[in-house]
């Protein structure tokens, strides 16, 4: 049962074949039992869990509608704020606070008979690409448990991967979900800017964030798409546009599809196995009718270093609110006020946490600011203008989601600089706001998993989803488990 | 190195970060290699380029300004660090003080 998707889920329960307890003890009886390998949780209440899952049996035997989630176990990354639960962002800044508030999308997951299954593990304030860098533990990837699940949300795509959970939610801002789906053999979705509602999810760089799902496959992603996505008023970055019935159109393929296969995304630095996986995939599409076209992406090699002015500027003006006085921690010392900031601070935040809101102080510093901040923000819209071009002849853009596989614990997180080069395929999508897919696409010898990239135009997920399950129709990789 | 060490200091005086003096020299060379790895930008002509702060083309999304239900004051006080007991405030060290450490 718990190597099922979500669709199976649901069916199982509507067939009466099985209950949402039942469901809840199965994923239950996996996260115990894989806990000590995965290191998925951060936190996970056992008895509210076993209370939903009787609620909805409850509701269904009194015949009421149910949500489209209803009975599914869905883990949400630490970074979302769930109303009386602990919300740690995986940083000793916050190991203790517990919001008065569900971030918009807890909301949803509730309002669809969701089993909320715990907070899982991240990089801290979601800065970072193995999960090293959360303060409480390292999550290990299921497929080798030697090796890390990519981050920043790598407890989410871990527990999905290691079947601890059928669903679960993530936040992108780099690459935080495409890159640990890709490591983890799973699919992972970041939204188009404003598709999906940031309100309650604590804020790493406001322009760049975005929540979305992971999941096994392309329907079931879809499904969880479907319940987050829509407007909200309490966010005003977010668009007022109607949500499609994404799994309605999965299934019809995209008649003469164009493929733009950038040449930049297959340059020195792409191990030869990802390469490899990455062209036969293209050539299934071939087979499908579609047409691959050459094109390039003239500054995505400038994306990245875009990408390390913005996101850490304006992260250094997002952690300003932890300041040891309304929440989070606060110094033991007693001294005065500027120096309680600068102890609590100090005191808190992890090394990585504390490089970004550095470079991002400086990069904003008067004398400094047009040289970085806004020179950055200037090749922004290049990145931006660069897929618009491409996606004005073709449907989609794909490629590698990553460089190499999943790498060893304790091999980059010496070299900050290493670290960041493992985002070069993901940090253009969050800069342009357009969606990003990434789905598995094959393994190594060594077994470990390779990720396939979509990029789509914005606010086109459901041509996205299509594209995506013309290829997932043809292979059976989302089949896969891990042995753990 | 692009920054010096009190260049460093500086920073995390503004960024309100109190760091112990080896995870500054730290910092220095790996802050340095950052800001050099960016400064590729520098070969970009971006004349005439306007920044984009933002991907979306949205503006001044406005709600009519009518008071609504929000957060009681029980419930945004939950994770003060210091509250007193009873009272409706967060307990902070002093804003104007004088130049003995206020207790808190």
């Amino acid at each position: 049962m718990i190597e099922m998707t979500a669709s199976e889920l649901l069916a199982l329960q509507a067939a009466g074949k099985a209950t949402a307890v039942e469901i809840a003890e199965a994923f239950l009886a996996a996260t115990q039992a894989r806990e000590p390998k995965l290191k998925a949780f951060v936190s996970l209440d056992e008895a509210a869990i076993r209370d939903q899952a009787a609620a909805i049996d409850a509701k269904r035997a009194a015949g009421k509608p149910l949500g489209k989630l209803a009975g599914v176990p869905v883990a949400i990354k630490d970074v979302l704020c769930t109303k009386g639960v602990t919300t740690t962002c995986s940083s000793k800044m916050l190991k203790n606070f517990v919001p008065p508030y569900d971030a918009h999308v807890v909301e949803r997951l509730r309002a669809e008979d969701a089993i909320l299954f715990g907070k899982t593990n991240m990089d801290e304030f979601a800065m970072g690409s193995s999960t090293e860098n959360s303060a409480f533990q390292t999550t290990r990837n299921p497929w080798d448990t030697e090796r890390i699940p990519g981050g920043s949300s790598g407890g989410s795509a871990a527990c999905v991967a290691g079947c601890q959970a059928p669903l679960s939610l993530g936040t992108d801002t780099g690459g935080s979900i495409r890159q640990p789906a890709a490591l983890c053999g799973i699919v992972g979705i970041k939204p188009t800017y404003g598709r999906v509602s940031r309100y309650g999810l604590i804020a790493f760089a406001s322009s760049l964030d975005q929540v979305g799902p992971f999941a096994h496959d392309i329907t079931d992603s879809a499904l969880l798409l479907e319940a987050i996505s829509g407007h909200d008023k309490r966010d005003s970055t977010c668009v007022n546009q109607p949500v499609p019935e994404y799994r309605k159109t999965l299934n019809d393929p995209v008649k003469g599809l164009r493929i733009g296969v950038p040449r930049e995304f297959f340059e020195k630095g792409l191990d030869s196995e990802v390469e490899s996986a990455v062209r036969t995939a293209l050539k299934e599409y071939e087979k499908q009718g579609a047409t691959l076209v050459d094109v390039s992406l003239p500054h995505s090699k400038y994306a990245l270093a875009a990408y390390y002015i913005v996101a850490p500027a304006e992260a250094s003006s997002n952690l300003a609110r932890f300041d040891g006085m309304h929440y989070g921690h606060r110094t033991a010392q007693k001294t005065d006020l500027i120096s309680t900031y600068a102890k609590s601070r100090g005191e808190a935040f992890g090394k990585e946490v504390q490089r970004r809101i550095m470079i991002g102080t400086y990069v904003l510093s008067s004398g400094y600011k047009d040289a970085y901040y806004v020179k950055a923000l200037k090749v922004r819209r290049l990145v931006k203008k660069d897929f618009d071009d491409v996606l004005a002849t073709c449907d989609v853009v794909m490629g590698p989601t990553t460089p190499t596989a999943a790498f060893k614990a304790g091999e980059k997180s010496d070299d900050p600089l290493a670290m960041y080069l493992s985002d070069v395929y993901t940090v253009s999508c969050n800069l342009a706001g357009i969606p990003g897919l990434s789905m598995p696409c094959g393994f190594t010898k060594t077994g470990l998993p390779i990720g396939l990239q979509l990029l789509g135009k914005p606010f086109d997920e459901e041509k996205l989803l299509r594209i995506a399950r013309m290829y997932e129709t043809a292979t059976d990789w989302h089949t896969r488990r891990p042995k753990v | 190195m692009s920054l010096t060490l009190d260049q460093v200091r500086k920073v995390a005086i503004l960024a309100r970060l109190e760091l112990p003096e080896d995870d500054l020299v730290r910092m220095q060379s790996q802050l340095s290699a950052i800001l050099d790895y960016v400064a590729q930008l520098d070969e970009l002509n971006t004349d005439g380029v306007e920044p984009m702060a933002h991907p979306l083309p949205i503006q001044n999304v406005f709600r009519p300004d009518v008071p609504v239900p929000s957060l009681s004051p029980n419930e945004a006080l939950q994770n003060a660090p210091k509250r007193e007991k009873g009272k409706d405030y967060f307990s902070v060290p002093a804003v104007f003080d004088s130049d003995e450490p206020v207790s808190h």
